[in-house]
């Protein structure tokens, strides 16, 4: 096991974890005010309204798929009755679907972007960057899966990624990484591995915020809601400033 | 024997508006001076917080009364519960990728600037150098199209008439008489309403009533941008500002209400029009009242909401909610009370959107009068002008639509009250015994009609405006209002390092240093520097001293620029 083994799968995951959460608190301790969708649907509407939701339930299901695929262990679902073959066949079908999807409409929102006058020039630098990270991170994603399938049709399959990458991320949690676990995964999974660990870099400090402000809570709230001035001023949540 | 009283619920205080449209004069003062104070910023070009409508007309944004095609406000169901009119939570849910009922750029207008660079470095020709339209939004060439009132004056013209909303509900009765055409000025601000339906829409909660004055704010801390709001708000009162990517509205100015002064707004309209001050009214009845089964009875479900200050009953009930005495006394003397439930002569707009709005309008008797005056009748003889009200279907029928969710009695009684007195005071003003019989006709008598008339025509400012200081908030500091641009100076604040920070998380994001700022740091750093042209942070006109080029105060003075002349 070499040494930048251990700094990409054993530094590097706990480096950008704590840039994730470090920048998240931050974010929104200092930044309340840019922490929004910053929608561009005024100035276009028709594209967007296929584009986005295309987009957005795309990736929804694949983070979902991710969540089930990087969580469960192989032993729960063959408990369950699943046989791998059939689990493999389920994920990679609706893993394929849910990709192209997610790439169909970025790739749609990012031609937008550019050829949309006032979308384009809304668009910052940051966004840029955020735009070309995200993208690398779908098509790698996508690439794992088609090499994954292909191996299963001709034959020679990959290393099963439940026994490698599943292994080494349950390993970062209870703070033993299986670096090893991580090695003898497949190419096309660590270069996923490490356009998704950017992202994550990325994350707290581009528009993507928006995603953790699902407002799930809206499901449950009263529909007028009232609040005391005291309160919901800026003179009232200021600090009272130190003394000299 | 006095009818069983209920008992009075939970009382609650509002600060509301009625504008009285026979003073409109349609001069925009009252759009301008609110842009200048509140939407003069990049991002909030195309807001206008008050905007004046000619109606007939499409107002603004463009038949922003369709409520087939906009879904705003609430729609009663079946069952007699009152859902949003584009869909309920989960449907709001599911559609918030994209919202399918916003209104484009293009239903406001596209805003635009003038390339008045041109006229400066134009080479020098035959033709003269003219100013071309820039859009705002991609700062390309433009050609104007529309704007915010395109359709000035215009009211009663077939081709913007004919896609009025409210023209088209009227149907072809409006059509058999377009001879006689009328036309009004419609001064619209947020409605703050009781039941506001841009509150229920906001998924993040970042909307809200203020429990103390009623006034419907946006947390911008809160605000996520996911533009329900914009959809759920049936006056199309809540904008987007597409740079910060937060929905921005009215505020009823309230950092000048909370001190006691009137609204921008107000303060500044030329005519007089505008009155404001408190209502109390019963929150615990307010979801029943929005959800009346006939439109018809809205106005007056409305009115049964609010409550009446001078009543022990309700005064008790307002103490016991918190409601502090001072506001009590201002709810007593308050203007908008008077001519909303006393004299009823204001009427509330679109009351069939089922929100229970607040700012309410005395409907104009100019039309009648002008058409009478027409046909060469005495436009203020009191026989006459009830003869017309009654007769000018169309004006009356166009009122009604807006104000009554069409039935016409509550709007010709208005108007009869109005005509009243007009007819009783002329009598007064020209030294005749008024007739009694013109102030019973109205259910008044001709105390209750000078006491209107004074309201109305002599419109003292400390009669139109009875604004309490908010709570908390000393009577001794009425008027003094605390300078918005400094409030962001507090300790490790943005306000305190002279260096904007961006950080470059999106052009909207961080706060923008206020001029305010930059300059007393300017003016430090100059204090303590060594040398002159110390200064580090962004120099702008304001605290330039003069040394030096600052970075981005001029031009790049590129090669082709003139040489300097020796």
């Amino acid at each position: 096991m070499s040494e930048g083994s251990w700094l990409l799968w054993g530094v590097l995951p706990y480096v950008v974890l704590a840039v994730f959460i470090g920048g998240t608190v931050w974010r929104y301790r200092y930044d309340r005010f840019g922490w929004t969708t910053r929608s561009s649907q005024l100035y276009e509407s028709r594209l967007l309204r296929i584009a986005s939701p295309v987009f957005h339930f795309g990736i929804l299901v694949v983070i979902v798929g991710h969540v089930i695929g990087l969580l469960i262990p192989e032993s729960w679902t063959r408990a369950a009755g699943l046989s791998d073959t059939a689990y493999h066949v389920v994920a990679l079908g609706l893993g394929l679907v849910a990709g192209v999807c997610t790439l169909a409409g970025i790739s749609l929102l990012i031609w937008r972007r550019r050829t949309v006058g006032p979308v384009f020039s809304a668009t910052t630098r940051n966004d840029k960057l955020m735009y070309l990270v995200l993208v690398t991170a779908i098509l790698a994603g996508l690439a794992t899966t088609l090499l994954s399938g292909i191996g299963e049709l001709t034959g020679r399959p990959q290393t099963d990624y439940r026994q490698t990458v599943s292994v080494w991320f349950r390993s970062i949690w209870v703070l033993r990484p299986d670096v090893e676990a991580m090695s003898a995964a497949a190419t096309s999974f660590k270069v996923h591995v490490l356009t998704g660990l950017a992202l994550f870099a990325l994350f707290p400090f581009t528009r993507l915020v928006h995603a953790f402000s699902a407002p799930v809570g809206y499901l449950f709230r009263p529909y007028i809601v009232y609040r005391t001035r005291d309160t919901g001023t800026a003179a009232a949540r200021r600090p009272v400033p130190r003394g000299w | 024997m006095a009818e069983q009283r209920r008992p009075v619920g939970r009382v609650m205080a509002q600060v509301a508006m009625v504008m009285n449209l026979d003073k409109c004069i349609g001069c925009h003062t009252c759009s301008v001076t609110c842009k200048q104070a509140w939407t003069n910023r990049t991002g909030v070009e195309y807001v206008w917080f008050n905007n004046v409508e000619t109606r007939p007309g499409q107002g603004y944004p463009r038949r922003y009364e369709d409520q087939e095609t906009w879904q705003g406000g609430w729609r009663r169901t079946r069952g007699g519960r009152l859902r949003l009119r584009s869909g309920g939570r989960l449907r709001k849910l599911a559609t918030i990728f994209a919202n399918p009922r916003l209104p484009s750029l293009q239903d406001y207008y596209e805003p635009w600037t003038y390339d008045y660079e041109n006229l400066m470095t134009a080479p020098l020709g035959d033709d003269m150098p003219v100013a071309e339209p820039r859009s705002l939004i991609t700062g390309r060439p433009t050609s104007i199209t529309w704007s915010a009132n395109w359709d000035d004056d215009l009211g009663g013209g077939p081709d913007l008439t004919a896609s009025d909303p409210v023209v088209q509900r009227l149907g072809d009765r409006i059509k058999l008489d377009f001879e006689r055409t009328f036309m009004f000025y419609l001064p619209r601000i947020c409605e703050h309403c009781l039941n506001p339906s841009c509150v229920a829409s906001c998924p993040s909660g970042a909307m809200y009533k203020r429990a103390e004055d009623g006034i419907v704010l946006v947390d911008q801390d809160r605000c996520r941008g996911w533009r329900m709001c914009v959809t759920g708000c049936p006056y199309k009162k809540v904008y987007f500002n597409h740079k910060t990517g937060k929905a921005e509205k009215c505020t009823l100015c309230y950092p000048r209400v909370e001190v006691g002064m009137p609204t921008v707004c107000s303060e500044t309209c030329v005519g007089r029009l505008r009155y404001l001050g408190v209502v109390l009214y019963d929150v615990d009845r307010v979801g029943a009242a929005a959800a009346v089964p006939d439109p018809r009875d809205l106005y007056e479900s409305q009115l049964d909401v609010l409550l009446d200050p001078a009543d022990p009953e309700v005064r008790r009930a307002a103490a016991r909610d918190g409601i502090p005495p001072h506001w009590i006394e201002a709810a007593v003397r308050s203007p908008v009370h008077q001519l909303i439930s006393r004299f009823r002569v204001a009427l509330p707009l679109h009351p069939e959107y089922r929100t229970m709005p607040m700012v309410w309008y005395i409907p104009p008797l100019s039309p009648v009068v002008d058409a009478l005056g027409e046909t060469g009748h005495d436009g203020e003889d009191v026989g006459n002008l009830f003869g017309a009200i009654d007769t000018l279907r169309i004006p009356v029928e166009y009122l009604a639509e807006l104000f009554t969710a069409g039935d016409p009695e509550p709007v010709t009684a208005a108007l009869r009250r109005l005509a009243a007195m007009r007819s009783h005071m002329r009598a007064v003003n020209l030294g005749e015994p008024p007739d009694p019989g013109i102030a019973e006709s109205v259910g008044f008598d001709a105390e209750e009609i000078q006491r209107m008339y004074r309201l109305l025509a002599i419109a003292k400012y400390d009669e139109r405006y009875v604004i309490p200081t908010a709570y908390g908030v000393d009577d001794a500091d009425r008027g003094v209002i605390e300078e918005i641009g400094c409030s962001l100076d507090y300790d490790g604040g943005p306000g305190m390092s002279p260096v904007n920070h961006s950080a470059g998380l999106g052009e909207a994001s961080g706060r923008t240093t206020p001029a305010t700022v930059e300059n007393f740091h300017a003016l430090r750093v100059r204090q303590s520097s060594d040398r002159r042209g110390d200064l580090s942070g962004r120099v702008n006109l304001l605290n330039w001293d003069g040394n030096g080029r600052p970075r981005g105060l001029f031009p790049d003075r590129g090669d082709d620029s003139p040489k300097e002349r020796s």
